[in-house]
């Protein structure tokens, strides 16, 4: 499908359709709406880690003046009070992490809905949390789910275990290959719970309408999955359900799934008022969904020239109170950049009393990369190898089967690898006293269903209405492809993210999947565009359709004379058949997969342990950079956001189970002040599913910074960092043991 | 016939890791699996995506297979 080939309008650096909007402070966010008769929700979350909730009395809170309206988990219709996401949004019968929601106030004010919150007694009864791995899949753990038992085991589990799931993917011969071997390194890794970070706090603004149309505004990055959701737990049809997406201040995975919307809306039901309910910082942080923390063996076998002839993996994840960890694919990636035969993982998905984890940007991955990578590193110098050759040595490449299954077929690893190879920054020795790192990631990239609609105006202007939520300048993308199809240019046409009503069913914004899968609905609606302005333009000369060529915008007569401009064409169409709209509903498929390969140069304060990073580049294969600007911020963005989780970022519990940080002062991102400029490099290596070569450039970025920047510090003090984040206390540490 | 190669994790069901099967769609392909496989429960493979000549779909069910395709089962991916 795809070919080299110069394009007029993609590959260009055009100004984004929703910039100005936004640095105005015009653009309207999950708080932003307010609705006449609104009032305001609040919630009230558990004080203790894991506790029985022997009863909850509402009845003061109910009587407060100016509450309209109080819910517990008891007002989830009776079908639904079985679902894990409902036990999430509102506890069942145990509190199972701090924060965890135990019911909900809707009234006049915050205030006089927090003096309320205040007034619903609970009656806890405290149990020992279970706050970390080891302490979950030990013999004899407390249960956090006294129902239940391990799948996946080679014999039915027949005991109760904190410990949802067991999976296994293997290739070859695990034995001989580590036979094999002239060097067999193993070594043990962890990695911290961590947030996405993204600056916007959930929030939804909802109406209850129990004859019409309910209607949810909320940031999200998949509003069909909103409505889907919400509609399924409170027993409503789709259709009577409107969600609006409003823009989004970051989401990386985060918003993917619910947790106020189903709140809000039984309490606009019970109180007859439109209801918004914005998450604090602390709730953000204790309430929502983190990445999972991990603990992971990985030993590997290779030849003194380096090649690899075993690798081994056995990897824990946290999945938080209910099961649902990203270790599927983290068992799937962990070795998924090289080329072995024979490769044997294990992993186990654990419930602890942390809220439940949700997706983050190539969720699983960068944990388990994190320690085949370093490892790889180790091995490069134990053989007196150069971290990038080690890797090209190995590298998978078209035709190479990967350990969860299929062959790859075009892919641009080598050539991010010889990139940085290349680069001023590799080839450049790093500063005397300095570290340096290199690290690689994988990841899939998904496709899935997206729709889009193009109405053309009696003026030539294109309305473009596509139903993924724009989390990273995604509409500059569709709005460059559809001005590639048709043939004008990207300033006369708007791309607009539609709501749940005017649009067919669009899959979540993620997995990079947006400008891949809704760029093929886009670019589908614009061809349908096109083969009907090529009938309205053949009708008008008395010719066929395909005699019509259509190119720049024009339509000219190949049998005859003649041309017809868009604006002529849309102009006449209600002369002519009607107002022209095109239509692309698809599931797309060949999502192309995506590599990224880091360098990594720190400077280490020996008296302190803080870490600065002097010098970083990113590589990464985007298959075509539609917009070249925001492919670049992406690898920005993700090298930025893994850098703060191998430096800094954590979430730190007291013995209690108690979170002690949940605020930007004590959970500390990197700041841009922190930071050089991450010199980022765009490698194109088409996808060949794509008309354009789109891969998905959203998520393989985050992945190489944690083995990267960890490795850069282990050199720096010459000393390894096998556990995240490599922070001043950690780093300092480890200098003074050394 | 296209050629089905099963993970490690299928392979509990199959007891073989490739098979041939005759199909023209990913229906037919499935179809022919449980036929071949009647233990394994149908879920196994069905609620997985499907790589078909290295073509990852999440949620396939017409989609074409050629007579020397290469046809993988995998976990769906969601992402971030």
């Amino acid at each position: 499908m795809s070919e080299a080939k110069d394009y007029k309008y993609v590959g260009t650096r055009r100004v984004r359709p929703d910039g100005y909007d936004k640095v105005t402070g015009r653009a309207n966010y999950g708080a932003d709406l307010t609705l006449p008769g609104m009032i305001w929700g609040r919630i009230l979350r558990s004080p203790h880690a894991h506790a029985k909730i022997k009863g909850i009395n509402t009845s003061k809170a109910e009587a407060h003046p100016g509450v309209s309206a109080v819910v517990t988990f008891q007002d989830f219709p009776e079908k639904s009070q079985g679902s894990p996401l409902a036990q999430n949004i509102l506890a069942n019968e145990k509190a199972l992490y701090h924060g965890h929601a135990i019911a909900a106030v809707a009234a006049k004010t915050v205030q006089i809905a927090e003096e309320a919150l205040g007034l619903i007694e609970v009656d806890y009864e405290v149990l020992t949390p279970v706050m970390d791995l080891d302490t979950a899949m030990a013999d004899g753990a407390t249960l956090i789910n006294e129902n239940l038992k391990t799948v996946g085991l080679p014999e039915p589990a027949t005991e109760a275990s904190n410990i949802a799931a067991r999976q296994e993917l293997k290739i070859g011969d695990i034995d001989a290959g580590f036979a094999e071997a002239d060097v067999i390194l193993e070594r043990e890794y962890s990695t911290p719970t961590v947030h996405q970070g993204y600056i916007e706090p959930h929030a939804c603004t909802v109406r209850y309408d129990e004859n019409g149309q309910s209607m949810v505004w909320c940031c999200t990055q998949g509003h069909f999955d909103v409505r889907a959701s919400t509609a399924n737990l409170l027993g409503m049809e789709l259709g009577k359900l409107k969600v609006v997406a409003s823009e989004i201040g970051g989401g990386f995975g985060g918003k993917t799934t619910i947790y106020l919307e189903p709140v809000a809306l039984m309490l606009s039901k019970k109180s007859g008022n439109p209801v918004k309910i914005v998450m604090d910082r602390d709730e953000v942080f204790k309430a929502s969904g983190p990445g999972a923390a991990t603990k992971s063996w990985i030993k590997i076998g290779a030849k003194k020239d380096g090649t690899f002839t075993a690798m081994q993996a056995k990897m824990a994840f946290e999945a938080g109170a209910f099961p649902g960890s990203p270790v599927g694919p983290g068992t799937m990636t962990v070795f998924a950049p090289y080329d072995v035969a024979n490769a044997k993982v294990e992993g186990f998905d654990v419930l602890v009393n942390k809220p439940k984890v949700a997706a983050y940007r190539a969720p699983g991955a960068p944990q388990a990369e994190f320690a085949s990578e370093m490892l790889i590193n180790e091995l490069a110098e134990k053989l007196g190898m150069d971290m990038i050759d080690i890797r090209l040595k190995n590298a998978a490449r078209e035709g190479t089967q990967a350990l969860y299954g299929p062959k790859f077929r075009e892919i641009g690893f080598i050539e991010c690898l010889e990139q940085c190879k290349a680069s001023e920054h590799y080839q450049n020795a790093v500063a005397e006293g300095n570290g340096r790192g290199v690290g690689a990631g994988f990841w899939f990239n998904i496709g899935g269903v997206s729709s889009a609609v193009i109405h053309m105006n009696p003026d030539g202007t294109a309305t473009l209405l596509e139903g993924s939520p724009d989390i990273g300048g995604s509409r500059a993308s569709m709005q460059s492809m559809a001005a590639e199809e048709l043939g004008i240019a990207p300033e006369r046409i708007k791309p607009i993210v539609a709501d749940t009503e005017m649009v067919a069913h669009n899959d979540t914004t993620g997995g990079s999947r947006t400008t891949f899968a809704t760029g093929m609905a886009v670019i589908e609606a614009a061809q349908d565009v096109v083969r009907q302005f090529k009938e309205r333009a053949a009708s008008t000369w008395n010719v066929t359709p395909e005699q019509v060529e259509w190119a720049d915008g024009v339509a000219r007569n190949t049998a005859g004379d003649g041309e017809m401009t868009c604006q002529e064409i849309c102009a006449s169409a209600g002369r002519t058949g009607g107002q022209i709209t095109g239509r692309g509903n698809i599931n797309a498929r060949g999502a192309g997969p995506s590599f990224s390969v880091h360098i990594a140069d720190v400077a280490v304060d020996k008296d302190t342990g803080k870490v600065d990073v002097v010098r970083y580049t990113a590589s990464q294969d985007a298959g075509r950079a539609i917009h070249p600007s925001y492919v670049e911020g992406q690898i920005q963005g993700g090298s930025v956001q893994g850098i703060g989780w191998a430096l800094n970022e954590e979430y730190i519990y007291s013995d209690d189970g108690l979170l002690e940080n949940p605020g930007f002062l004590d959970y500390r991102i990197p700041l841009a002040s922190d930071l050089p400029m991450i010199d980022p490099i765009v490698v194109e290596v088409p996808n060949p599913f794509h008309p354009y070569g789109v891969r998905g450039v959203g998520e393989a970025n985050i992945i190489p910074p944690l083995a990267t920047v960890a490795t850069a510090v282990g050199n720096a003090i010459g000393r390894p960092m096998p556990d995240l984040p490599c922070s001043p206390p950690r780093v300092l540490k480890a200098i003074q043991e050394g | 016939m296209a050629l089905v190669i099963f993970s490690s994790e299928l392979q509990k069901f199959t007891g073989e890791e490739r098979v041939e099967v005759s199909a023209s769609t990913y229906r037919q392909l499935v179809d022919g699996i449980l036929k071949r496989y009647p233990d394994m429960p149908p879920e196994e493979i069905t609620e997985k995506a499907v790589s078909i000549d290295g073509m990852i779909i999440q949620d396939p069910l017409l989609d074409p297979v050629d007579e020397n395709s290469e046809v993988h089962f995998l976990d769906r991916i969601s992402g971030g």
